[in-house]
């Protein structure tokens, strides 16, 4: 079974600055971590791995300084990191990430392929159903339990608003994973003599075939217009005094509006 | 670009049984049909002598600015029961739709007619309406195939759909087929007076700030919105409006819902449903602290939310949080004790009627967003508040 797990870093802390001219993220000089969803991902990909055989690739989309997130990936017991970066990628937005992410999966090839829900810096969770249409394969969200994998098929258990639905898919497909769905482990000390040995790979545009006008700010639909602060609620009332003759006006205002 | 057969014209001849070097077409009830093995080759178009198999062009698959006309709600149902998330949008998409002076129309896939009925009388003028039962389940590859089918028929110029697990899977499957824009979680929709872009407005980059975004060139432009996040619109029984039913083709699926496993855990089912909550952050410092919280929401019949802060400090259980991870509520009263107000709580909340921030910090977010603001410890207000409310409620 080949296994591509696709993990993304972001930054760590809420210290994000944005380019005022392009509207996007700045994400140079802010410390990074592997988004916390995609170690679900992870180790997804290693218990599959575990069953079935085969082996898992982590695949990024970043700076080089991303693979500082595939070496982490690899300590945790993945076979091979693969970081794709290019200038041509930057200002990407998720259809323009997706379609990079698709060319590069099929470029590395794969029977099941594996997303994080979603970013903790963007939320938007769009990535992984977006590259299964690429691929035109299908794909299932949101999962929560693993129930029974075979060469041509996999049950899954996909978490719903009122409960789950157990699903049956053909492979290859591309599921999304929940936080439920397992307790990523540690890097072991075997592991990390591995990732500070590794190669990771490097692709670039032209390495899996990408037009050129599909990706980055060129081939992202969306744009950010602008970042603004919430702004105060219009009919905002802030009371004064101690606390008791705060309560007391409170009570009254709330009583006022037959609201107790 | 696809072929088809005329049923009417055939006579089951055979004759371009031979034809086709991929064996994709097969004699069923005596007439000739095209199956999915076929590769578009078009050779068997010039052998039939009854001129019965044709190329059926389908339009472009990406639309640009200027071509689209129309809001488009995608109705949601889930067991034949229309979510109420469908007429929130609705609501929104009718103010959208008259500031395009543009007709407002709803997609529905599987449910009743009487289901599309309703959609008209909370603001529909048009229902399309598949009653296939491929729809029964949720699949996301003929959801997504029909959806991008009808959109490239009839061409709307805004798509809204549900944030639900639903929503949120197949929408991005129709928005990389259509290669437009999709926006997720916007906590408001506007339209630029100058451009006539739809004004996407979502919570963003984990801090205390919103973005606007805007999808210039392609079309349709398309945004998912959270449960109880907009307001429904009017519900008018003698509004009347037009039902097209659609029939859907070549609908495939590489996955198939085996089980449906209910489950509601009734703490969130009150959270959403709940008239007032009584919700606690970080401020409360710990299970102590947030006795207080539980003893004011008793007091007040009030369901007990927390923020994530809370519930990753394992004061509380997850299924109280509230926030763009926990639930999106809407009650009539929202009390947020010792909740500083990161924007991913305040997308959870801010619809609610009335807020009232209780915090220490006068700088705090929360206070951005409140109906009533108190600056105080929550140690000594929350004990004076539940005492108050128990004399006022004669308990």
């Amino acid at each position: 079974m080949k296994i591509v797990v696709c993990i993304k870093q972001v930054p760590d802390t809420a210290e994000v600055r944005i380019n005022p001219e392009t509207n996007t993220l700045i994400r140079e000089g802010v410390q990074s971590i592997i988004k916390p969803y995609d170690m679900h991902a992870i180790e997804a990909g290693l218990q599959i791995r575990e069953k079935t055989g085969g082996s898992v690739t982590a695949l990024t989309m970043g700076p080089p300084q991303a693979e500082t997130a595939l070496r982490e990936a690899i300590s945790m017991g993945v076979d091979r990191g693969v970081l794709l970066t290019d200038r041509a990628f930057a200002g990407s937005d998720t259809w323009a990430t997706a379609y990079a992410l698709f060319k590069a999966i099929a470029h590395i090839g794969a029977d099941i392929i594996i997303c994080g829900k979603q970013a903790i810096d963007g939320d938007t969770a769009q990535v992984g159903p977006e590259i299964a249409e690429f691929l035109g394969i299908p794909h299932v969200a949101y999962i929560r339990k693993i129930e029974d994998i075979q060469a041509n098929s996999i049950v899954v258990q996909r978490l719903m608003d009122e409960g789950s639905d157990v699903v049956e898919s053909s492979l290859p497909v591309l599921l999304t994973v929940v936080r439920e769905l397992n307790s990523p482990r540690l890097p072991s000390l075997k592991g990390k003599m591995a990732a500070k040995k590794a190669e990771i790979e490097k692709l670039a545009a032209a390495d899996i075939g990408a037009e050129e006008d599909q990706l980055g700010l060129r081939g992202s639909p969306t744009q950010v217009k602008n970042i603004f602060a919430p702004g105060v609620k219009k009919d905002r009332r802030m009371l004064d005094g101690p606390a008791e003759v705060q309560v007391d006006i409170l009570v009254k205002e709330l009583t006022g509006l037959k609201c107790l | 670009m696809f072929i088809k057969i005329d049923r009417d014209k055939c006579t089951g001849c055979e004759s371009c049984i031979s034809s086709c070097p991929y064996d994709a077409i097969l004699i069923r009830e005596e007439k000739a049909e095209i199956t999915e093995l076929c590769q578009m080759c078009r050779a068997c178009l010039s052998v039939c002598p009854e001129g019965a198999i044709a190329e059926v062009r389908e339009p472009s698959d990406e639309m640009e600015k200027g071509e689209g006309q129309g809001v488009w709600v995608f109705a949601e149902q889930r067991d034949g029961v229309l979510a109420g998330v469908s007429f929130e949008l609705l609501g929104i998409g009718r103010n959208l739709a008259g500031m395009l002076q543009a007709d407002l129309s709803a997609v529905m896939f599987g449910a009743s007619d009487a289901d599309a009925r309703e959609l008209i009388r909370w603001g529909a003028d048009v229902v399309y309406h598949c009653p296939d039962p491929v729809f029964n389940a949720f699949n996301d590859e003929p959801y997504a195939g029909l959806l991008s089918e009808l959109i490239k028929e009839y061409r709307p110029e805004i798509l809204l759909a549900g944030a639900t697990p639903i929503g949120r899977s197949f929408i991005p499957r129709v928005a990389a087929k259509l290669k437009t824009g999709l926006t997720a979680d916007c906590t408001s929709l506007a339209i630029d007076a100058e451009t006539k872009d739809l004004l996407q407005v979502r919570p963003a980059f984990g801090g205390n700030i919103m973005a606007t975004i805007v999808c210039p060139n392609s079309r349709p432009q398309m945004a998912t919105v959270r449960p109880r996040v907009m307001k429904r619109g009017v519900y008018d029984e003698s509004r009347e409006g037009k039902i097209v039913v659609i029939h859907g083709e070549h609908l495939r699926s590489g996955t198939k819902v085996k089980e449906t496993i209910k489950e509601i855990s009734e703490v969130s089912v009150n959270l959403q449903e709940a008239n007032i909550i009584v919700a606690g952050g970080r401020g409360t410092g710990g299970e102590k602290g947030f006795q207080l919280i539980v003893e004011l929401a008793e007091a007040l019949d009030a369901t007990v939310g927390a923020s994530r802060a809370a519930v990753d400090e394992g004061w509380i259980p997850y299924r109280h949080q509230v926030g763009q991870t926990g639930k999106t509520v809407c009650p009539k009263i929202y009390i947020a004790c010792g909740i500083s107000g990161a924007v991913q709580h305040l997308v959870g909340m801010q619809s609610s009627d009335i807020i009232i921030a209780i915090n220490k910090n006068p700088e705090a977010p929360i206070f951005n967003v409140a109906t009533y603001g108190i600056v105080g410890d929550l140690f000594e207000v929350l004990p004076v508040l539940t005492r108050r409310i128990k004399e006022v409620k004669g308990r």
